[in-house]
């Protein structure tokens, strides 16, 4: 991704700007590095709903700035840039840029960072990722509920654990109404290429699948559904502006408390190094409005998905049975442990295909 | 297999087809007049960015189409200016336009991010397009579909019937023989390669108009690298160009229709058969006895007229 190297050189050049600016108001200046553009509508964009939700909530006290569009493999010299111009908290959002904030952070040693999705941590770098697969427990049920052909077809990105553990909550939460659904999973091999997500999603509908739900970042699949008459689940963020008659719900990624109470930290000094792993409890996954279904499946729905918001429900509650009906060694008892679900490989009872390795 | 469903799936592959040889058939008539252009990928993008643009602000499919076919061809005169008029390096000048367009496409299109279009639907004819197994696939296309053909069929006679064409294949060939008949070199190669932008441009409309109608960053998604691989792969002839890009898009949708219905073969290697049919056929190609009259023998040197 060799794009918008220009528009980063520009708003480097206005971040150093600003940063001469800053220090007369004394505020806090706060970094984000973004993979993608903040306007696709999915994954950049809820990070960047997040920025503006922190700096309006602390509005007196902060200074932000954002580079979207930097690519995985480039991107020291725009982290550094951030760290060079004054910013004490940089928020750098996407898995590539791991081991880049790790390079950058040894270097300024006074700034925090904090690096979404990634593993690992150092005195100045924390992480976060958020429990996706609680919101794919809650769309599972609906699609168990909502389908009539018991097919339903699932978009597919690379067998990464996050994909594999979506797959598998998506899994029990429809088994958990309907035990005869069947899911057929198609890999696309790509995280974002729309032409290839649609025939995806052709392909599925041709199978016999009325509803379409997906963990690659374009509308396409949602647009597929909406095209055939058939129904879908938003990625990321809400979609519904694509398929206003498909589209059943959505779990969007929030990212707002997490960003506020970490700016808080640093402001109160009481930040540190640590790895968060929330999900709808703590705000940072919960699902775009239920649409297109009828009330009895959207208060099932909403009811699945306050319990898992109190705790009272875990997708992955024990006993959790394997492809051949094996049960998963349960480690803490109830339910499967974060670094169970963190580094999932297995496909749970009921799916029938062979997950590729 | 139904008869809806066999329809289903090859009319899955023509569309994944159709930008495919767009984009190679402009490639195709810039290359044979010698001048690589690899800056289609960045001229695609434009044409997808800017035709979507143009639809949604209008309304009209077709201003849409017509506004991609244009920002393709300012992208190539820009290429052309930089190759032709000023004997720039082509590759160097290529790979910059393609990173330049997909820069600009995110900055033209960033207003149109997240609207979306209905698709312009198929042609009907009452009687002919409902035919089982063949009626739909043959006469029930969208309008680009033939477009594209035609463009291909006058394309390959223009090339081989025209007098204009074998100048511009000669040209191709050599441009310093074709230069002292007195040819007009640098006008043919600017004009071969406008119609390169145009292809270009129109096939990436056609990606934000039929495929997938909406505007994203980056959609383009490398098929024009592809488009690059096919016109190799077609020896640089036309019609060869429509089977490669049948055989890719096939591939490619074949692999997803092979996984949804459970074949049990991994997704790797499904998504990688495409790129191996196309080294199969480049090794079919390169083992026959006449390679050597493949590719135009001047293709990607600059010309400077001798004084």
């Amino acid at each position: 991704m060799k794009k918008h190297l220009l528009k980063i050189a520009l708003l480097s050049a206005a971040a150093l700007m600003t940063a001469s600016a800053g220090f007369a108001a004394e505020k806090l200046k706060v970094g984000f590095v973004y993979v993608g553009p903040v306007g696709d509508f999915g994954y950049s964009y809820q990070h960047d709903q997040g920025r503006i939700a922190m700096e309006k909530a602390l509005k007196d006290k902060v200074q932000t700035t954002f580079l979207e569009n930097v690519p995985e493999p480039d991107s020291d010299r725009s982290i550094e840039q951030l760290a060079r111009s004054g910013h004490k908290l940089i928020f750098t959002t996407s898995f590539g840029y791991m081991e880049p904030t790790l390079r950058v952070a040894k270097k300024f040693p006074g700034v925090k960072f904090e690096h979404a999705t990634g593993y690992k941590r150092s005195d100045n770098v924390a992480t976060y990722t958020a429990k996706f697969h609680e919101g794919r427990y809650v769309i599972g049920q609906i699609a168990g509920k909502m389908t009539k052909s018991n097919i339903v077809g699932y978009v597919a990105s690379f067998p990464i654990p996050e994909v594999v553990a979506g797959i598998n909550a998506f899994m029990l939460g429809a088994q958990s109404v309907n035990p005869d659904i069947k899911v057929k999973i198609v890999w696309a091999n790509t995280w974002f290429d729309p032409g290839k997500e649609a025939d995806a999603a052709k392909a599925l509908l041709a199978q016999g699948a009325d509803i379409i739900t997906q963990h690659t970042d374009s509308a396409a699949p949602l647009q597929e559904a909406e095209k055939a008459g058939k129904l879908a689940f938003g990625q990321a963020s809400d979609q519904a502006r694509f398929a206003p008659k498909a589209q059943l719900t959505s779990i969007i990624d929030d990212w707002s408390s997490y960003y506020i109470d970490r700016t808080k930290a640093v402001l109160n000094g009481t930040w540190k190094s640590k790895d968060t792993f929330g999900g709808m409890d703590a705000d940072m996954v919960h699902m775009a409005p239920y649409a297109n279904m009828p009330d009895d499946v959207k208060k099932m729905a909403m009811e699945t998905a306050a319990a898992i918001k109190a705790k009272k429900l875990h997708p992955f509650k024990c006993p959790v049975l394997d492809q051949d009906g094996k049960a998963v060694e349960c480690k803490d008892g109830k339910a499967l442990t974060d670094a169970q679900i963190t580094s999932m490989n297995w496909y749970v009872k009921g799916i029938d295909e062979k997950l590729p390795k | 297999m139904t008869s809806s469903m066999f329809q289903l799936i090859l009319m899955a592959v023509v569309t994944a087809a159709t930008p495919l040889i767009l984009a190679a058939i402009g490639e195709l008539v810039t290359e044979r007049a010698g001048v690589l252009n690899l800056g289609v990928e960045g001229m695609m993008i434009m044409g997808a960015a800017v035709g979507f643009a143009g639809a949604y602000s209008t309304g009209s499919t077709t201003l849409g189409a017509l506004a991609g076919i244009l920002a393709g061809t300012l992208m190539a005169a820009l290429f052309g200016f930089l190759t032709i008029a000023l004997a720039i390096n082509q590759v160097a000048a290529g790979l910059a336009l393609t990173i330049f367009g997909v820069g600009l496409s995110g900055l033209l299109g960033a207003g149109f991010v997240g609207l979306k279009r209905d698709n312009p639907g198929q042609i009907h004819i009452p009687g002919l397009s409902d035919l089982p197994y063949v009626g739909q696939l043959i006469f029930g296309e969208d309008a680009f579909v033939y477009a594209t053909l035609a463009l291909v069929a006058g394309t390959a006679w223009f090339l081989s019937r025209t007098r204009a064409g074998l100048t511009l294949r000669s040209i191709g060939d050599n441009h310093q023989s074709a230069h002292a008949l007195g040819l007009p070199v640098r006008r043919t190669r600017f004009l071969a390669c406008l119609f390169g932008g145009g292809c270009a441009g129109l096939a990436g409309a056609y990606l934000t108009l039929v495929y997938t109608p909406f505007w994203s960053p980056g959609m383009t998604a490398g098929r024009g690298w592809i488009a690059l691989a096919l016109v190799v792969f077609a020896s640089w002839k036309p019609w060869r160009v429509v089977l490669g890009a049948l055989l890719f898009g096939g591939a490619t949708v074949l692999q997803l229709h092979a996984q949804a219905a459970s074949f049990g073969l991994p997704g790797q290697l499904l998504s990688a058969a495409p790129y191996l049919a196309t080294i199969f056929a480049l090794l079919l190609l390169s083992s026959g006895t006449r390679r050597s009259a493949a590719a135009p023998a001047a293709l990607g040197q600059a010309f400077i007229a001798p004084r």
